[in-house]
């Protein structure tokens, strides 16, 4: 077109003042209000479940609900968020326990063993899981996790410990497939993404000198992930495991389908348990009277603030375990 | 007697290639040469990255006790006849080695020979300081010696003492031993690095540019250092500083474009450079 334009011509031409000027305005006046309102967003959530719960809570108090332990929305009317609080937590810590170690191993083979596109196939693999809708999971859960496992694992486990220590059996429960080990069990395979994922960016952010400092002491490839690569990868492994906590927490639907849902203690380690968004799901609209379902919205503003400060506590950590540019921070 | 007639093996198989190493090996330098036994020898080592030749046909010896500097013109090739001592190539996937390099006649690229052990032998130190950002100091000191699974806390600490004090960092940091190795400074994280390739005492200690990023005060402590360390290792430094290189190396080999111009005593080669490219170079005309 125009030949005659040089580079500096190009460089020089003014852009069109709208350009310039209203451009910066508007995206600032876009992130501004899209930051505002989500905030917005989360406090009218908080405030929703609290108005919708603060029946429940006058009734019971705020110390007397999450330590009530007894949930009875049939006879006598009391509600007290315990049991969910101790379902969530167990399957929760437990399962995070589970996927740990595995979500790291296949982080490392992905980034460090594996060829460039076997590597590929496992992570694709590892997101597809991470796609898999929990519905989908809970009834694979149902169908033929839960069957496979009473047969192969509960059943054998119960009947030697019926045989060898008939008074452990309150402990390990009813072995009928559904319950705290299998919904854990499924929970430690639905969080493996997550912390494999982040693990992984996070090995692949480690510099290529701390790996020769490692080899250059005689490290073998093991002890350079062992010595170079995971250390300095901490921050983003942390921030994958909380994030699979997280996950854990919120777990709603296969863990419903699979834990059996049982409201009162005790808890066994094979029989039903709930959790508390499998408590919301199960009773949500079959609630009786206006207390109940109080109770369940108090459920949901103890499940938001327990969530919320595990966000907060991931945050934190992995500000302060991540190292940036060889420092510690 | 032994030094002498490794001195005369050596020679003849030099002169047998190359025409570089034939203007070095000349009668006068013959006694120099002879007082000293050759430590570290390449022949006819190449390295190639896919269609690039970053060392071109480079036999040269290393000698014990003595400091030898590696200078040039940036991407001459330094790094990457340095990084070819101790098969740090071969942990990239594009660089390909070929040739011979003998630590003590044993050619460390045979295939029998395993690349860690070599490692633990030829140490190195890296242009940019990297300590371990979440270890210790005292971890990252010895840090070389927990991987040979070496537990035991009293030999550790006197290990961890000695190459401090080697290193020159023992008093700046003996009351925080274990603070982090990255609250350092740059010349502490660099002398910190020093003391953790010293800790496993290793018989060669490679050095790629390790006062380039540093103060003057630090640069200065570790060429003392070295003038020190030589005593008990075998160093190579790669330097771009000419005045460092004349201060505290014995040899020097200049390189240029991947080929060796010159190889001799520093002193010598400084003064009265051999080839014009050396002398070129050494006079700032190009790099
Ligand atoms: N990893 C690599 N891949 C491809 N070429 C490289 C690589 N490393 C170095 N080179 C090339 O090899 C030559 C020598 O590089 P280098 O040894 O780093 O030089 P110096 O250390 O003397 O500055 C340069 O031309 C450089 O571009
Ligand atoms: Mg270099």
């Amino acid at each position: 077109m125009h030949q005659a334009q040089t580079n500096t011509d190009i460089i020089k031409k003014p852009l069109p003042i709208i350009y310039r000027w209203l451009g910066d305005k508007i995206f600032l006046t876009v992130v501004f209000i899209l930051g505002l309102s989500i905030i917005f967003l989360a406090f009218s959530m908080a405030w929703v479940l609290y108005s919708e719960g603060r029946l429940a809570i006058n009734e019971f108090g705020v110390i007397g609900f999450l330590k009530g332990s007894v949930w009875d929305p049939g006879v006598r009317m009391v509600f007290g968020a315990l049991p969910f609080i101790f379902g969530t937590f167990i399957t929760s810590v437990v399962a995070l326990a589970i996927a740990f170690l595995p979500a790291i191993a296949i982080a490392v083979v992905i980034a460090e063993y594996a060829p460039k596109w076997i590597g590929n196939i496992i992570e694709n693999f590892v997101h597809l899981i991470a796609a898999i809708p929990s519905v989908v999971v809970g009834i694979w859960g149902i169908f033929v996790f839960a069957p496979w496992m009473r047969e192969t694992v509960y059943m054998p486990i119960f009947t030697f410990t019926a045989n060898n220590y008939p008074s452990l059996l309150p402990v390990l429960g009813n072995p009928m497939g559904y319950g705290m080990t299998t919904a854990t069990i499924i929970l430690a395979l639905m969080i493996i993404p997550f912390t494999t994922a982040l693990t992984r960016d996070a090995i692949s952010q480690v510099p290529k000198e701390q790996r020769e400092a490692a080899w250059a002491l005689g490290a073998t490839k093991w002890e350079v992930i062992r010595m170079a690569v995971l250390p300095y990868a901490r921050g983003g492994i942390l921030a994958g495991a909380m994030l699979s906590f997280g996950r854990a927490i919120g777990e709603t639907m296969a863990v419903a389908m699979l834990i059996g849902n049982k409201n009162t203690f005790p808890f066994s380690i094979l029989g039903p348990a709930a959790t508390m968004p499998s408590v919301i799901i199960n009773e949500f609209r079959e609630a009786v009277g206006n207390l109940h379902l109080s109770s369940l919205m108090a459920i949901g503003l103890a499940l938001f603030v327990i969530s919320l400060i595990v966000n907060l506590i991931a945050a934190y950590i992995t500000r302060k375990l991540s190292i940036t540019g060889g420092q510690v921070v | 007697m032994f030094v002498n007639s490794n001195f005369k093996k050596k020679k003849t198989k030099l002169s047998e290639n190359g025409t570089s190493q034939q203007q070095s090996m000349n009668m006068k330098e013959k006694g120099l040469y002879g007082s000293s036994m050759i430590r570290i020898e390449t022949k006819n080592l190449y390295v190639k990255y896919g269609t690039t030749i970053g060392v071109n046909n480079v036999s040269v010896p290393i000698y014990n006790g003595n400091v030898t500097a590696l200078v040039g013109p940036s991407g001459c090739g330094k790094t990457t006849f340095l990084r070819a001592l101790n098969r740090m190539h071969d942990l990239s996937r594009d660089a390909v080695v070929t040739g011979k390099v003998l630590l003590d006649d044993l050619n460390i690229y045979d295939p029998k020979v395993n690349p860690v052990s070599i490692r633990r032998k030829i140490g190195m130190v890296f242009q940019k300081p990297t300590p371990f950002p979440t270890m210790s100091i005292f971890d990252n000191v010895v840090a070389g010696l927990k991987l040979v699974g070496i537990k035991d806390k009293k030999f550790l600490n006197e290990v961890c003492e000695k190459a401090l004090i080697q290193a020159a960092l023992f008093d700046e940091v003996k009351d925080r031993l274990n603070n982090p190795g990255g609250s350092l400074s740059g010349g502490q994280q660099q002398r910190l690095s020093i003391a953790r390739a010293l800790a496993i005492e290793p018989e060669v200690l490679l050095m790629d540019e390790p006062t380039s990023s540093l103060d003057p005060k630090s640069t200065l402590k570790i060429e003392d250092l070295m003038v020190e360390l030589k005593k008990n290792y075998s160093i190579v430094i790669v330097t771009h500083n000419l005045a460092q290189a004349g201060r505290i190396s014995d040899y020097s080999i200049f390189m240029y474009l991947g080929d060796m111009i010159e190889f001799g005593k520093t002193k010598d080669m400084f003064q009265n450079p051999k080839d014009k490219r050396t002398e070129e170079y050494l006079t700032g005309k190009f790099g």
